[in-house]
């Protein structure tokens, strides 16, 4: 199905279309959609039935959703400080939702919504109006003296200020953009290697011979996916958290 | 065989200790630094920071009517910015005074 011709269609993949029929066509229900109720109900279903026998020796589903919790409150604490505990939800669910939505991207026929700018762009946004938010609320005025550090001569606040603000208004595009580019580039090379495995198994008689080699580079690519599936929502998930450092202790 | 809770989280803290399984926790939530992720982030720190500055730019340009002139200055701006970020990569602003 990739090989159209002889062409390569590495980026067909991230095409949207509708699914559940004509229900799902008349209100753009797409499958990038369906995947995100999908992550969002597994989610749901490891932290309710992992947690439900609530044993003090935890079964497999319970060390999982343990597992998971331990480590983003380890993070939060680590990272902001005691008093960022009431951060946790938020990083834990922003974690959680990339994680699987990167995770599930891997499954044959599966879609990868974090593939998508529009969405890695929308979960930066929400960081980083929260930690606007944040830090004028809890420090009010003096949220502005972020932009200018103490020390700096005054004459070079004209130079200073505007980078600082476009430095500042970076972070979200930053965050989006790594997400995004990871997922992107990883999915668009295990399509590339995975069409030359049809490719030259149509050569003929040494065909079935030579398509090995890229059939083993995929093997390997997907090992490394998977990595690289945990890392970058683990990246965008201690990137908030330094963020909201940042606003929690203005200097 | 002891099996009231205490002396047990005393055995396991001593077991995890002596195997090396308890990092202090400022060691914990680091982000990777292999020399390909530093690349990646510093790569795209300067894109962000210049998407931001040139559309920034763009945009006062068009509500103000002043073409080029706040696109050059913001592309400037831009830049530095970026500059700016990857410095932060590597010495972060609050990094030094954990409290």
């Amino acid at each position: 199905m990739a090989a159209e011709g002889k062409a390569i269609d590495a980026l067909g993949q991230f095409e949207l279309s509708t699914v559940l029929g004509p229900i799902g066509a008349a209100v753009g229900f797409t499958q990038s959609n369906l995947f995100m109720v999908i992550a969002g109900g597994l989610i749901v279903a490891l932290m309710v039935y992992g947690m439900r026998p609530a044993a003090m020796v935890p079964g497999r589903l319970q060390s999982l959703a343990e597992a998971a919790y331990g480590f983003i409150d380890d993070m939060v604490v680590a990272q902001v400080g005691e008093e960022g505990r009431r951060f946790f939800p938020f990083v834990f669910t922003l974690f959680m939702f990339i994680l699987f939505g990167n995770m599930l991207g891997l499954f044959p026929y599966a879609f990868t919504y974090t593939s998508h700018i529009s969405l890695t762009f929308t979960l930066a946004l929400m960081v980083f109006v929260l930690i606007t938010a944040v830090s004028i609320a809890l420090h009010g005025k003096k949220f502005l003296g972020y932009f200018f550090p103490e020390g700096a001569p005054i004459w070079l606040a004209p130079i200073i200020i505007p980078v600082e603000i476009v430095s500042y208004l970076s972070r979200p595009i930053s965050l989006s953009i790594r997400l995004f580019a990871n997922m992107v580039a990883g999915h668009v090379m295990l399509k590339v290697f995975a069409t030359f495995v049809v490719m030259l198994a149509g050569l003929g008689a040494i065909g079935p011979f030579v398509s090995v080699m890229p059939l083993a580079i995929n093997v390997a690519l997907v090992g490394f996916e998977v990595l690289v599936a945990f890392l970058q929502a683990y990246v965008f998930a201690i990137l908030t958290c330094i963020y909201l450092h940042d606003a929690v202790h203005l200097h | 065989m002891v099996d009231d809770g205490k002396a047990f989280s005393q055995r396991l803290a001593e077991a995890r200790a002596k195997q090396g399984l308890d990092r202090p926790v400022g060691e914990r939530g680091r982000l990777p630094s292999g020399p390909w992720g530093i690349g990646f982030r510093a790569g795209v720190e300067v894109v962000s920071a210049l998407i931001v500055g040139v559309g920034l730019g763009l945009l006062l340009d068009r509500w103000l009517g002043t073409w080029p002139w706040l696109f050059l200055v913001f592309f400037v701006l831009g830049a530095a910015a970026g500059v700016l970020n990857v410095h932060r990569l590597f010495h972060p602003r609050f990094g030094a005074r954990k409290d």
